[in-house]
């Protein structure tokens, strides 16, 4: 049995921790800290916890000027509050002026399930990539999870981390070390790369691990740090497979595959495939939504195979 | 008080000189603000211009972004930057923005999207009380950026959080970009909403020197409340054609009357 973990709880608990190593970490939050755990935090550091109820523009906007008078401020709240709701502020106060801002996001993507679309962001990714100076992580379970929380709180400048709601398959090893900007390659093979972040590094293992008894070989790679997107590991694998599929729980455009694409256009022109949604989704427990939206392993090998069959056509 | 009336008239003349030399940008309500920025830099805020990042400093934040020249204009004359540097106002390769950015030597704050300075006071006024720093943190805010509903945000915390460390201006010149402020869309009763959100109010004659210091020093002696500062302006002032004129809140003077507004500051 694979275990399960929470991002939003090991995150939550980590800057609970991070508050006693980083004595300038402050933590904004929207009145839902009992769901993104920022609670822990809030009870354990009550002068360095600030809660703004639902105000998000408010919260990002003071969270710059924390930045810029010295803190290490974390925006804690819900992926679609803490991105499109104040995008303007994140924009202006933050991505223009490079304040030290991190925003640590949880519920993202369909992943949140019954709330239903509106409270599903499958648009974070996009629009925090197109945002100059902004780190954007998706971490693929827990551990990685918690090793990008530290990197984005050692680093300066503003960053953004997608956490999500439900326990989440522990993937990653011991000894596993997460860096910054730079794709993790978990398997290698020489027919085809499933480029994955998020939960569907865990799909895209499965699903080479049924490919294999089909032989087709596939190398896997963690994109896990969307921008700066590592061209390097791009460039590489498409070098060295021929072939791309790329599998993220986020919408098709302006996404991982959105640019992946982009990088192999410009330097090594290479077959293509997506797994991500293609439409909103819409109320339901995330693995029925999984399975009807198109996010499953399943899917992914039909991508490898017709990626393939480009690849040999 | 001689001192700072030439000031005024100073900082008046660059206003005038940039934006007809950058034949565009925000005359009418930069130089509603003049007497405001003058009296701050010139007589309370405690700042350094050749160290323009000292962490104790007092914060001076321009949430009305768009009278940046107002701010270029007294930086310079408090010698955070050469005057030469007017020249380069909304230039490509200069350092003063059309908007004002962070990047600027003594601009905290970038702005350019009403409504967001206030809550950036909140943030640097809350992290000067955890660092048990006493420098003050001033935003100024026009009246038409009050019908952003993230100023009563920050001022609903600002309130919350106890923040008498923050001041807020509001250069009450009662016109914004299109029209009068009644026409577009009325803030009043504007005392009123602030009292009611937990604030100090202060209001008083936004061009009289000596109430601007005495509101100042009421404000700085708040006990547990932040203070806003009601500052009665009249768009575009010392320009007769200017004056609650909404024409000039984003055109700049061309050279004739540029010519004759100059002549009124000096003749005045």
């Amino acid at each position: 049995m694979v275990e399960k973990i929470s991002t939003r709880e090991s995150v939550g608990q980590l800057l609970a921790d991070l508050g006693e190593e980083f004595e300038d970490l402050v933590v904004l939050g929207g009145d839902l800290n009992k769901s993104t755990f920022s609670n822990i935090f809030g009870a354990k550091f009550p002068n360095r916890f600030f809660d703004f109820g639902p105000a998000e523009q408010n919260i990002v906007s003071v969270a710059a000027g924390m930045a810029s008078a010295g803190k290490i401020p974390i925006v804690s709240t819900f992926a679609v509050f803490a991105t499109s709701r104040p995008y303007d502020q994140l924009r202006v106060g933050v991505s223009q002026s490079n304040l030290n801002v991190k925003i640590i996001a949880t519920h993202a993507g369909i992943l949140t399930g019954e709330d239903g679309v509106s409270a599903q962001s499958i648009e974070d990714i996009s629009i925090m990539s197109a945002l100059h100076n902004f780190t954007v992580i998706v971490p693929s379970d827990s551990i990685e999870a918690l090793q990008a929380t530290r990197a984005a709180i050692e680093s300066y400048g503003p960053v953004y981390i997608r956490l999500s709601r439900p326990a989440t398959p522990v993937i990653n090893k011991e000894g596993f070390k997460f860096i910054l900007g730079k794709g993790n390659k978990l398997l290698e093979g020489n027919d085809v790369t499933i480029m994955a972040c998020g939960v569907m590094v865990d799909l895209s293992l499965k699903a080479a691990e049924s490919l294999k008894g089909m032989g087709i070989s596939c190398r896997v790679v963690n994109m896990s740090t969307l921008s700066p997107i590592d061209e390097d590991i791009i460039i590489e694998s498409a070098k060295l497979t021929g072939a791309i599929v790329t599998a993220e729980e986020h919408y098709i455009l302006g996404g991982l595959s959105s640019l992946v694409s982009q990088v192999l256009s410009t330097n090594i022109p290479t077959p293509l495939e997506s797994v991500a949604l293609t439409s909103y989704a819409e109320s339901g427990k995330p693995e029925h939504l999984f399975e009807k939206y198109g996010l499953t392993s399943e899917k992914i090998c039909e991508s490898v195979k017709r990626v393939i069959d480009r690849k040999k056509s | 008080m001689e001192d700072l009336i030439n000031k005024t008239r100073e900082i008046r003349r660059h206003i005038l000189n940039m934006t007809a030399d950058a034949n565009s940008g925000h005359p009418g309500g930069s130089l509603s603000a003049v007497e405001i920025l003058t009296v701050l830099y010139f007589q309370l805020l405690n700042i350094k211009s050749d160290d323009p990042y000292w962490e104790d400093r007092d914060r001076f934040i321009l949430s009305k972004s768009h009278a940046c020249p107002v701010l270029y204009a007294t930086l310079c004359e408090a010698g955070f930057f050469p005057k030469s540097e007017l020249k380069s106002f909304r230039s490509i390769n200069g350092i003063l923005q059309g908007h004002a950015h962070i990047k600027t030597p003594g601009v905290d704050m970038s702005g350019g999207s009403l409504g967001q300075g206030l809550s950036f006071g909140v943030g640097v006024a809350l992290s000067a009380k955890l660092d048990d720093k006493n420098y003050r943190t001033y935003v100024l805010l026009g009246d038409g950026e009050c019908d952003e509903g993230q100023i009563w945000e920050a001022a609903m915390s600002a309130n919350h959080y106890n923040l008498n460390n923050l001041i807020a201006i509001v250069d009450r010149n009662r016109i914004q970009n299109d029209r009068w402020t009644h026409q577009v869309m009325d803030i009043e009763p504007f005392k009123d909403k602030w009292e009611a959100f937990g604030w100090n109010v202060i209001d008083l004659d936004g061009h009289n020197i000596e109430e601007l210091i005495k509101g100042f020093k009421i404000a700085l002696d708040s006990n547990n409340k932040p203070t806003v500062i009601i500052a009665n302006t009249i768009k575009g002032k010392g320009v007769s054609f200017m004056e609650n004129n909404p024409d000039f809140h984003g055109k700049a003077p061309n050279q004739e009357q540029l010519i004759n507004a100059l002549s009124e500051i000096d003749s005045h």
